[in-house]
This record gives C-alpha cells, structure tokens and sequence, in this order.
C-alpha cells in the first residue's frame, strides 16, 4: 500500500491516539533514561550515554506528542534550541537578582566545598571549583560576558561591514577595489591568529575583545552585503527608484538595504555562535577576560592537567553551556540561512 | 598567463598589507618594550640606550621598512625573552610540527569525510543519512580546546591509549611520530570533518541528480561504481573549493590543539609570545603564518585549472 | 499470452507523492513492440511521456515517494518484479536510452571514449583494447568524424550534435532490443534535430532495433516510426499507425497537435495554430475526459464521463481512440493544413 511521507498533515500511518502514546511513552522512557543517567552510579561514559540517549528519547518524545496534538510534525530541535536561548538569556538578564552561588570573590567561597561534585538538591547544584566558587554562578556570569561581547561584536561588524559592503556594491569601481583590497588583506590572516596578535597589544577588557572580534567579522559581512548589493541594485525596483530622482544616498538607505538586510541578518546569528566559539578560544589560551571574571573559555581551562580526570564537572558543566549554545545558535542560524538567504546556506 | 601575473601581483600587494599591518599592531602596544625588556627600575638614560638599541626612535615608516627588509633577507630580529632566540630559528624549528599536524588533521578528515558522505548521499534523508547529518552538526559545535580536553580524558588518561604532551620529530621516529600525534591530529580533524561531509553529502546528493548520472545507470552500471567514479570525481571539486575556505579555521585549531598538547609547533610559540608581550616574535610569527595561508589559498585556486578538465568551468 | 513480443505493457500507473498531493503521471497505459519495430509516444511537456519511457525501462521503480503498478514485460521479464541487479543486466544489452539533454547526460569528467567502453567492459567482458576498437567502430557508426582523435576528448570539446551522437553511440554499445529516445532532440539546435533523427531512423532499421521515439513533436515521428502514440494528462488518447494519425487524426487533442506543426509547404503567412489553454494539473486532473476544458468539441458528457480507448475499426490495422465524438475520417482536415504536406515517403 502507498503510503506517503510528511505530506499530509498527519503524515503518520498511525492514529491520533495511537501516536500520542507512543511519544508519552518515549517520553517517559526518555526521562527516566535521563534520572538514571545522572544519578546511577556508574562510569562517567556510561552516564553520558544514558544521558544523551534520554535527551534523544526525550526530544522525538516531545515531537511526537505535539505531532498528534496539533495534527503536524513539528521541527522540534527548532523549538528546544530557541528555548534554550530564551532561557540562557533571561537568566544571564537577571543573574545579579537571582539566588546564584558566589561566582568571582574567592575571599567570601572560603568556607565552601573544593571540588564539590554537581549534585542538583544541594546549595551548588552543578558543583563547585578549586576556589570553592559555585559553577551555575559562574556559567551565568560566563553566559552573560560571552553573549555581551559577541552580540557587541556582531552589531559593530553588521554596522559598519554591512554599510561599507552596501557602498562597495553600489559604487562598484573604485570604491570596490580599495574595500575588496582591505577585505582580502583582513581575510589573509587566519581569525584566530588575528585574535591573538590583536590580544597581545589590547588590555582584556570587554569592549576591546569586543571591538577585535568586530574586526574579523567585517570581512564577511563586507562580503555577503556587497554581493547582495549587486544582485538587487540591477533590479527594476532600484532602476525606478532612480528614474524617480532617488538621490543616490537614498535608494542605498531605502531600497537596497531593506532587502540586504534578510541575508545579512541569517549571517549574524551565525556569526555569533563563531564569535563565542572564538571568544572562549581567546580566553582558552589567556588571551581573554582573565579569571576570576569568569568566562567558559577560561572556566574550562581549569580542567587542564590532570584537573579534568579527578574532577569532570569542572569541565563539563561549562563545556556544556558552550555547546549548547553554539548548536543553538548554528541551528538556527542555519534555518534562518535556507529561508532567506540560498547562496550562504550551501556553505 | 597574464591572469596568474595579476594574481602574483595581488599577493604581493595583500601580503604588504598585511606585514604593515601587523606592524603597525604591535607598535601601538601600549607601555614600552624598553620597560618589560629591562624591568622596572633603571634610570631614564638605561631606558633610552635600549630604545634607541631597538631603533624605536625612528620613523615608523622607516622602522617598517627596516623591519620589512629584514623579513626579506630572512632576519625577522630577536626574542625580547631571555634567552633571546633568533626568531627565524624558532619560527623555523617549530612549523615543521604545525605543517605535520595540519595536514594530518586534513588527511584524516578527509579520509573519514569521503566514505560517511558517500553513505549518507547513497541513501538522502534515510536513517543512515539523518544520524550521520545529526552528529555532524553536533561535532561542528563542539569548539576543538573542548574537544581536545574531551579526547585527552578519554583516550589518553581514561583509556591509557595514546600518550599526550610529547612530541616525536617524524624524521627520528616515522611510526612512533604518527602514534604521538594521532590524538592531537585526530582533534583538528573532527571539525573539518564535519564540514567535509555536510558539503561533500549535498554536493553528492546534487550530482546524483545529474542526467549523466541517470545515464550510467541506464547503461546498467552498478550503484557502488556510480557513487565513486561518476558522482566522487565531479564532486570532489567543490571539496577543494572547501579547502580553501577551512583553511583559516584549521590554521586556528591547530594553534589551540599545539597549545592543548602543549606540542613545540607555532601554536605554543604564539601563544606564549602573546602572553608574554614578545612582540618581534608575535610579528614574525603572525606574518610567516599569514603568508603560508595566503600562498596555500593561491596555490587552491591555481589547482582548479589543472584538475578540471573545463578549465574554464564556472562554480556556483 | 505468447511472446512474439519484445515489449508488453500493461496498464501501467505510475504515481509520484509530492507536496501538492498525489500525481499520477501515468494513468493506465497499454502498448506491444514487436522486434525492430518503432513507435512514437507523442504529447506536450507533462503528458506524461518521458516518465513513462522511464517507467518501460525500470529506471522509475517502486520507491518511498513512487508507486508503479501494472505490468512490463521486456523480453520476457517483468521489469518491476525483478530484483534492482538482474535489471541492471538488461539494461544495456536488451534496452537502452538516449536521454534529452546531450549537455548534461555526459559525465563532465570523463573522457568520451571512457563512456562508451565502460559498459561494454561490464556487460559484454570484453579486454580493454577490444572495447576500444569497438567504442572507434560505434563512434563511426553513428557519424562521428575522426572517431579515434574523439575517443580522447571530454564532453565539454564537442559540439551539441556530436555529443548527442556519443550518447546515442553509448546507448547502441552493447546491441540493445530496444531504445528508447526521450526526447532526443529537444535541447539542440533546429538545423541538427533533423540530422539527429534521421541517424536514429536508419539505425533502428539497419540493426532492426526497436525502437521507442518520445517526442512533443508530431513532425518528428512522422515518417520515422511504424506506429505513433498520442498522450494526454497521462493517458494514450489516440494510437495508431502514423500515416494514419498524420492523414486522418481522430482524436481532437492529436488534430490540435497536428495543426501546430510548422510546414515548409504551407502558404506565406498562415498562421500557426496553439493549443487553448494549458495542460491540466495533474494533481487535480478533471473528472470526464481530461482534454475537454481545452477541447473546441467538447459536449457535456465529456466533461463527466471519462472516454474509453476504443477501436474505430475504419482502417486495417488498429486504429483506437479515446474520445466520445471522435473526428469522421478523412472529411474535415482544417482547411489551411495542405493534406499533400503530410504524405511523404517513409525512408
């Protein structure tokens, strides 16, 4: 028998009911792999097992249910990722008002345990490090230096490499040529290595961390703008503006920008997720916001030595927090590429 | 002819660019080299002597060009940390590692990239297919100083498989060197992994769509034999294309990872140099690595038009 | 049924599921080929042709998104019910196809002479110098000048006509029973078309090879296969002898086709005559015969009841039409189409 997939709205060879019970029960299936995961008491391995297989379980769960729920299969990593964001995000928010664990003072984590391993009921719940400092407190303040500083970043790269792309684009010639030369020599030195060679004159401050990854992002954004720029300025729509005595100053602010600003945007939301993947780099390597700020790149390297074998959490727990958000973050930029911007979204 | 005369022109011209430009850095460094050379401390006179000693006195044009002229001649000056090493002779002794490294990385990512592409494109949106897609993009978020932490305490202190922190120059010890550096190398492969496969899938899965593809098989040719020497060859060029795109990002993660393994390669030197304000070092390492970028990445463009044979061929 | 058949088809359905719901391209169609004999299958883009060209040779099979029911037998295997290796043994040897697109049924990496030896090597085992010497004899079979210079030159070296001359040459490799030509000339220029055809005309005789000629084009079957096919929205509406069909169309939709063919004998200035209205969408294709919404004699049970293919019984051979007022022969030929125009010698 024929049996279509994903079309109709059902798109399910079983019923309603029938599917509903089978994503409760993945998704019951899937918490309780997640509780055994994290307390058993098992190798650290087979915990991690467990508990990505609970969050696998869980999740085609969750989409399961809503699929019978509202009669469509709903892009459910979508979902959990732009939770996650909203999450990370207000908390960080609201961090200074929240009832978090000592996160920088080494002086007042005196009395606190050393190494305390995560224990979610207790005073820290995702444990503590070698200062006693508590490691939800940190990963909180971490969040917010790491999503200051790169979305800081982001917005002064969009600016002025969207801006100077758009003018390249439009004036073509020589215009074009000097920014295509400055955008080649930016893009002959590897990021990182920029990153570095930047972090060696700069105090690790957050505006100048900011303002370095600003630097490799113009680049690209230069890039992307000038490319799209080109594309839409041949178009009818400019051609009328022009016919109508648009001085050059507005059809670059009212008809060509509007319409760059779709490709640039999915760009940005990529670019963050590389911008805090390279802020942790810098600070990975003490190139960064110094400890005891804390920051996941620095926090993570705290697990370097034989740190990381006795104590995993100090590792992990920042290291999770960073993944997290960097797949968020790539995910969504990346549906946001498909829909609105077809040439990036190969890359 | 005439074209690869301009590219060699817009090399010459970048590369100047970017030598002045780092440069230009590292002279706006704030504090005074004099003063972390010598410490604190001395009289003004010592200060003075020092600063004239490292020609600071000069015009910036001039110590640029002196600088510049110098890289030419092969003398990129001396290490401001005791001991002082020339830094050609440190650039020198620690690339050979970083290019083994890199290319390792690239080598396995590769190797490892053709096969899980060539699988999940065999069979688009299949069961194979979305796992392979799913990790994939899950490696690719995974920063490579996390998953270098995460390799080591797996398979060097967990697992007691491979050693970590030592180095084996390959022309003592070939077997022992590849052993010393499969973990390391395997870490900057798992990112470009990544992207190799996520590319070269949808390339795959592009080309197979291809009428010379639907023709090969009305000529009875079996699947395995399709998916490597009809649909590979023509795909392979947008995995070139790739390479050259990675490239920044596998320069990037084999400094994290150098440093990661505390290896002797680039990666521990600049580093080290920038934390130690060690700026001729910082210089010279900054512009020997941007020009191996920026020739490799000509040298990428330049090798499209000997492995196509429409040389002219335009990419979308 | 005894097999003095090469090729019995029937009641082929096949159906694609696509977002738009389901299409069924093809809608149960029936047809015989005796050895060495030729047949055109006639209609617009969307009639389903190709796809049932495809369908006879198995390249469009059971899938998770296609649905193929119905019957092809081809020398005595049932196409469909073999296993995906034994069909992969008939093709080449029993049955070939040339494709559309000379441009892009060419690998861009290979080199000519790679193309046509490869399934020789497979299929007939021959060493490599043979197939070789074979591929040279082919390429001069089919019009190639130099054919040993060509054996070493990529696709991308030859001109539109000689690479569709290298696909034909790849397809008669291994001495098929039957080709199939799907569309073969529509992709090249008006000056080769003829040639193109014309070379696939004396090879099918030549080699008394069945033949398969799919074509938009009434005119280019006419004169070059034994019996022609007309389909509509997935289904035969008229079958036929060719002279027949050419000198007294009974179907509306094939005296439509018909009049839309340029002449050379035609008088300066005539007009040329364009179907109303657009092919339906088969999706969603009309209830009652499917060429009515279009059809200039359409009464209103066309409109509801679906016609049946019926044998007129006017000529000798089978003359079947689907159609409830189906045209009186030879009496209303349009009176600017020259009936003279259209009785040529068979070559």
């Amino acid at each position: 028998m024929f049996m279509p997939r994903k079309q109709t709205p059902e798109g399910s060879s079983l019923t309603r009911t029938q599917l509903g019970a089978v994503g409760a029960g993945l998704l019951i299936a899937g918490l309780a792999l997640l509780v055994v995961g994290w307390s058993a008491p098992l190798v650290l391995f087979a915990k991690a097992v467990l508990v990505l297989a609970g969050v696998v379980t869980t999740s085609q769960g969750l989409s399961r249910v809503v699929w019978a729920v509202r009669g469509r299969r709903p892009d459910i990593l979508v979902w959990l990722c732009s939770a996650w964001l909203v999450l990370l995000i207000t908390v960080a928010l609201l961090a200074p008002l929240l009832p978090l664990g000592e996160h920088v003072d080494v002086a007042s984590a005196l009395t606190a345990p050393t190494y305390q391993t995560p224990e979610l009921l207790s005073e820290h719940p995702l444990g503590t490090n070698n200062y006693g400092l508590d490691l939800l407190a940190r990963s909180v303040y971490g969040a917010r230096t790491s999503l200051v500083i790169s979305l800081l970043a982001v917005a002064i790269g969009t600016v002025v490499g969207g801006s100077i792309g758009v003018v390249a684009g439009y004036f073509r010639a020589g215009v074009d040529s000097v920014v295509g030369i400055f955008t080649n020599a930016l893009l002959a030195v590897p990021p990182l290595i920029l990153l570095i060679a930047l972090g060696t004159v700069l105090d690790p401050k957050i505006r100048n961390i900011a303002l370095a990854l600003a630097l490799i992002t113009i680049p690209s954004m230069i890039r992307l703008a000038r490319a799209n720029t080109i594309a839409f300025a041949q178009r009818e729509f400019v051609l009328a503006a022009r016919a109508m005595g648009a001085t050059r100053l507005r059809v670059m602010v009212r008809e060509l920008t509007p319409n760059v600003m779709l490709p640039v945007f999915s760009m940005m939301i990529v670019m963050i997720s590389v911008l805090i993947v390279a802020e942790a780099s810098l600070s990975f390597l003490g190139l960064g916001i110094q400890a005891p700020e804390p920051t996941w790149g620095n926090m993570i390297s705290e697990g370097e030595g034989g740190t990381m074998q006795d104590f995993p959490h100090v590792v992990l727990v920042p290291g999770t927090f960073l993944f997290l958000t960097v797949f968020s973050f790539n995910l969504l930029g990346e549906k946001a590429q498909k829909r609105w911007d077809a040439r990036s979204a190969k890359i | 002819m005439r074209t690869a005369l301009i590219r060699i022109g817009e090399l010459i011209a970048v590369l100047m660019i970017v030598s002045f430009g780092v440069f230009m850095l590292v002279s706006l460094l704030p504090g005074d080299p004099a003063v972390s050379i010598l410490g604190d401390g001395r009289s003004p006179e010592e200060y003075a002597a020092k600063r004239a000693e490292l020609g600071l006195d000069d015009n910036v044009i001039v110590r640029y060009l002196d600088w510049f002229g110098g890289a030419l001649r092969g003398d990129l000056g001396a290490s401001l940390i005791p001991p002082q090493n020339d830094v050609v002779d440190r650039i020198l002794g620690a690339l050979p590692v970083s290019v083994q490294l890199a290319a390792m990385g690239l080598l396995m990512a590769l190797l490892m990239a053709i096969p899980l592409a060539m699988w999940s494109a065999s069979r688009p949106g299949g069961l194979v297919d979305r796992i392979i897609g799913a990790s994939m993009f899950a490696v690719l978020s995974v920063p490579s100083f996390l998953a270098g932490l995460l390799l080591i305490a797996v398979f060097a202190n967990g697992l007691g498989w491979f050693p970590r922190a030592q180095w084996v120059r390959i022309t003592e010890d070939p077997l022992g060197s590849l052993y010393h550096s499969f973990l390391p190398a395997l870490t900057i492969a798992l990112m470009e992994l990544a992207t190799f496969t996520r590319v070269l899938r949808n390339d795959l899965i592009g080309t197979l769509n291809e009428d010379y593809i639907l023709a090969a098989k009305a000529k009875g040719m079996p699947p395995w034999r399709i998916l490597v020497v009809d649909a590979l060859r023509p795909s392979s060029f947008s995995l070139i294309t790739l390479l050259g795109i990675s490239m920044g990002r596998l320069v990037g993660s084999t400094v994290i990872v150098e440093y990661l393994f505390a290896l002797p390669g680039m990666g521990g030197v600049v580093v080290n140099a920038a934390n130690q304000g060690d700026y001729p070092l910082v210089q010279g390492s900054v512009l020997v690595i941007a020009a191996i970028y920026v020739l490799v990445n000509a040298g990428i463009d330049l090798s499209y038009g000997y492995l196509d044979p429409r040389t002219r061929r335009v990419h979308a | 049924m005894t097999s003095d058949y090469l090729l019995e088809v029937d009641d082929v359905r096949t159906e694609f599921a696509t977002s738009r719901g389901l299409v069924r391209a093809v809608d149960g169609v029936s047809l015989t080929l005796r050895p060495g004999e030729t047949l055109g299958i006639v209609g617009e883009s969307g009639s389903g042709k190709s796809v049932l060209g495809r369908t006879i040779m198995g390249l469009i099979t059971n899938g998770p998104s296609t649905t193929v029911s119905g019957t092809v037998r081809l020398a005595g295997q049932d196409v469909h019910a073999i296993s995906a290796s034994q069909r992969r043994k008939l093709w080449g040897p029993k049955v070939a196809m040339v494709f559309q697109d000379p441009m892009t049924s060419l690998n861009p990496v290979k080199k000519v002479g790679v193309h046509i030896t490869e399934a020789l090597r497979l299929h007939l085992g021959v060493g490599k110098a043979e197939a070789r010497e074979r591929a040279v004899d082919l390429l001069k079979k089919v019009g190639i000048p130099e054919p040993a210079r060509r054996m070493n030159q990529y696709p991308h070296e030859l001109s539109g006509g000689m690479r569709q001359r290298v696909v034909i040459a790849m397809a008669l490799s291994c001495d098929p029973e039957l080709l199939i030509a799907d569309e073969p000339t529509t992709a090249l220029d008006v000056t080769v078309q003829k040639q193109i055809l014309d070379l696939l005309a004396s090879l099918s005789t030549t080699l008394n090879m069945a033949t398969i000629l799919i074509s938009h084009d009434l005119g280019a079957v006419e004169g070059r296969t034994d019996r022609v096919q007309v389909m509509y929205a997935g289904r035969v509406v008229e079958t036929a002898r060719t002279q027949t069909v050419f000198n007294a169309p009974s179907h509306p939709y094939a005296e439509a086709l018909l009049a839309s063919i340029p002449r050379l004998n035609d008088p300066p200035h005539t007009i040329l005559r364009a179907i109303d209205g657009t092919p339906p969408d088969m999706a969603n294709p009309p209830s009652g015969c499917r060429f009515a919404p279009r059809c200039v004699y359409a009464a209103d049970n066309c409109r509801t009841d679906p016609p049946v293919l019926a044998d007129l019984g006017t000529a000798l051979e089978p003359h079947r039409v689907a159609c409830h007022y189906p045209l009186p022969a030879p009496g209303v030929t349009p009176p600017d189409l020259d009936p003279a125009g259209l009785v040529k010698e068979k070559n």
